[in-house]
């Protein structure tokens, strides 16, 4: 253990415990101040570390507790984390409430501690604090729908968490290993339940409505920090665990899929973001089980661009529910007039996911693609190219055109982009965009930057002519394809039923099954008790009560009347005559000698004999 | 400069512009597109002329008419208050 190594996620988890003493600029300062430091010292470690180091490793009840392993992959995941901390940072510095800013923190701090993890019961404690920290972000958004939600969020993820830790024991009981690195697929429950813990963690389908059920139920700046770091924790620990996993490729492939279709329907500005992290997290997850060099490289890349650009559009999407207090889009439209700056950076981060040439999806989102050609697995393939249109048509498209140009907004909307001669958020929201836009930007036209800092070597080249117009095909006849088909795409004040379905309605049939035939079964054992069964008790005990004092006591009582009556006689024997006592006991012994002579003879043993 | 962009990009009295601009575009695009060179591929499809282009529309209206056809059809599409009740 080398003793210069500092862990940059307890940084962030003692440094929430100050944060509820400081008030005003001087929080300000130390809000910013904290990822600051862990920025610099991750970047500092992406020059320094031996790949392979390991730090912090102590011994606790048997098990070796490795809290800081150093390689490529946990730099690139901290550097990112950290980066964006720092964004969310600036994004909520206006915020007061201070229970959000330490919930914030401990979130962030647990997925640095998660990503340094080097055992599997390190990693599961951290995972933890992650589920409470970031349900927090939830419950402070207060009202019974984000309660609710919140409620959601935490029994999907303490269910996560137990499957986990079931796998985790079991793994090390069969190994004897407790060392956070691949599984080996033997077919034992071990390898299922640790991979059922992760997925779920990843938004994987059918374990996906955790994220869209309370991701837009968060806090306008709860939602950026959780956008950024519960799935893609997730796809770190699966890059980690399950490289070349093939049941990873369809998983993944099919959720990218799934978040488009349902973007479709959604009319949530926030929930259909949401659908997105869905989309985009498949290409990670198809990427780690694809297993190739290239394809790890494109999932680690693409979680590294995505929590940035999603980020970003969660920051859009909150400072339109900040400014207008509205978040659907039947109730939104006509913006771009008041919040041009917003809509920019916006649309940066739209073009970012999108793919275009020049924003960092195009660099990230295309190894993996890139990764399914060479395979080759043409259904994947295919299936991630039209889920890359699908992203431009909702977050590019559908999302910005009812958002700020549509006009079918309510009329209270009209009202406020009226009477307002602009409605662009607080400045802290503005920088905290622009920072996230520009490294959008960056990692799009200078992609070697990422690459270097990627676990594997790269060889690949994303600005060949034919990929740009390639994608730019695809991307603007899907543009055509929105404007021709427009009427259609119009949102609608509905709800899309998805998987919570099971546990929101599943509850009501065990609560139905609880107030019916439960409580019906109930009823009839307590009327059959207190009819039939009380009835028998109390004619027994009747019967054992008379048995007890007309019988029981009768003889009791006899006996003792007649050794009373008996004591009696005697008393009156005793005379005080000596002799009347000496003729009693010749008396005695005579009839002693007759009565044992006669039992002797009756017997035919006696003395005679 | 990024009001009047914006302006440009919501005002209807610049449809007609936009539209002509938009098609240029997608005319450039593919034309871009049927002249790169392209390397060689996995599958014989992306060899063909304005594959891409297709592919993106197909694409386009396959997602929307799945996913409507999904909400409506499926019953995947509820009233807000549908868990409320």
């Amino acid at each position: 253990m080398t003793s210069d190594w500092l862990h940059p996620g307890l940084l962030y988890i003692l440094g929430a415990a100050l944060i509820p003493f400081l008030r005003n600029r001087v929080r300000q300062v130390y809000l910013l101040l904290i990822p600051l430091l862990a920025l610099l010292y991750v970047v500092s470690m992406l020059f320094d570390s031996q790949p392979g180091s390991s730090h912090w490793q102590f011994q606790f009840i048997g098990l070796d507790l490795i809290l800081g392993r150093v390689d490529k992959l946990s730099t690139l995941f901290a550097l990112v984390f950290t980066t964006m901390s720092l964004i969310g940072s600036i994004y909520s510095l206006h915020l007061r409430a201070t229970g959000e800013h330490v919930a914030a923190y401990l979130y962030v701090g647990s997925a640095l501690g998660v990503v340094f993890a080097g055992d599997f019961f390190t990693l599961f404690i951290f995972w933890e604090i992650m589920a409470f920290a970031s349900a927090y972000l939830v419950f402070a958004q207060r009202g019974e729908p984000a309660r609710a939600a919140g409620v959601r969020y935490l029994l999907v993820h303490i269910s996560g968490g137990l499957c986990l830790l079931a796998g985790i024991v079991i793994h090390y009981a069969q190994t004897g290993s407790s060392v956070f690195g691949p599984i080996v697929n033997s077919g034992g429950l071990a390898f299922a339940l640790i991979l059922v813990g992760f997925i779920l963690n990843a938004a994987v389908p059918p374990f996906n409505a955790w994220l869209t059920d309370a991701y837009p139920e968060a806090t306008v700046t709860g939602a950026v920090f959780m956008s950024a770091f519960t799935t893609k924790t997730a796809v770190y620990v699966l890059l980690r665990s399950y490289p070349g996993t093939d049941v990873l490729v369809w998983l993944g492939t099919a959720m990218a899929v799934y978040g488009v279709v349902y973007a479709v329907l959604e009319n949530d500005c926030r929930r259909l973001l949401a659908y997105h992290i869905v989309s985009q997290v498949g290409y990670m997850v198809a990427g780690v089980g694809l297993g190739t060099a290239l394809a790890l490289n494109g999932a680690s890349a693409h979680a590294f661009a995505h929590i940035l650009y999603k980020g970003l559009l969660f920051m859009g999407a909150g400072a339109v529910i900040y400014m207008t207090g509205r978040r659907k889009l039947t109730e939104l439209g006509g913006l771009y007039k008041v919040m041009p700056l917003t809509l920019t950076l916006y649309m940066i981060g739209a073009v970012s996911i999108s793919a275009f040439p020049l924003f960092s999806g195009f660099v990230s989102k295309s190894m993996v693609v890139a990764a399914a050609e060479h395979d080759p697995r043409a259904w994947v393939f295919l299936l991630l190219t039209l889920a890359s249109a699908g992203t431009f048509l909702h977050t590019g498209l559908k999302l910005p055109y009812y958002m700020f140009f549509g006009n079918n907004h309510s009329v209270s909307t009209e009202r406020i982009i009226k009477t307002a001669q602009s409605l662009e958020p607080p400045i802290n929201m503005l920088v905290a965009m622009a920072i996230a836009a520009l490294l959008c930007i960056g990692i799009g036209v200078f992609p070697n930057l990422l690459y270097t800092l990627l676990p594997y070597p790269v060889d690949f080249e994303p600005y060949t002519p034919a990929h740009i117009t390639g994608s730019l095909s695809i991307l603007l006849f899907t543009a055509l394809g929105f404007f021709l088909f427009l009427k259609h795409l119009d949102p609608e004040q509905t709800i899309s039923l998805d998987t919570d379905w099971f546990y929101r309605k599943g509850s009501r049939i065990i609560m139905w099954l609880a107030n019916n035939p439960i409580a019906r079964y109930e009823a009839v054992v307590s009327e059959l008790v207190n009819t039939t069964i009380l009835r028998f008790l109390h004619t027994c005990a009747a019967l054992g009560l008379w048995i007890d004092i007309r019988i029981i006591d009768g003889i009791v009582n006899g006996l003792a009347h007649t050794v009373l009556r008996c004591g009696e006689k005697l008393r009156h024997m005793e005379t005080g005559v000596l002799s009347h006592y000496a003729l009693g006991m010749a008396l005695g012994i005579v009839l002693s000698a007759v009565l044992y002579a006669a039992i002797g003879f009756g017997l035919g043993f006696g003395p005679g004999n | 400069m990024i009001s009047k962009l914006m302006r440009f990009i919501g005002d209807p009295t610049y449809t007609r512009r936009r539209w002509q601009l938009f098609i240029a575009a997608l005319v450039l695009t593919v034309a871009a597109d049927l002249l790169v060179t392209k390397g060689p591929a996995a599958f014989f499809w992306q060899h063909l002329p304005g594959w891409n282009a297709l592919f993106g529309l197909v694409s386009c209206l396959l997602i929307i008419f799945i996913s409507k056809f999904l909400g409506y059809r499926c019953g995947l599409m509820r009233e807000e208050d549908y868990y409320d009740e």
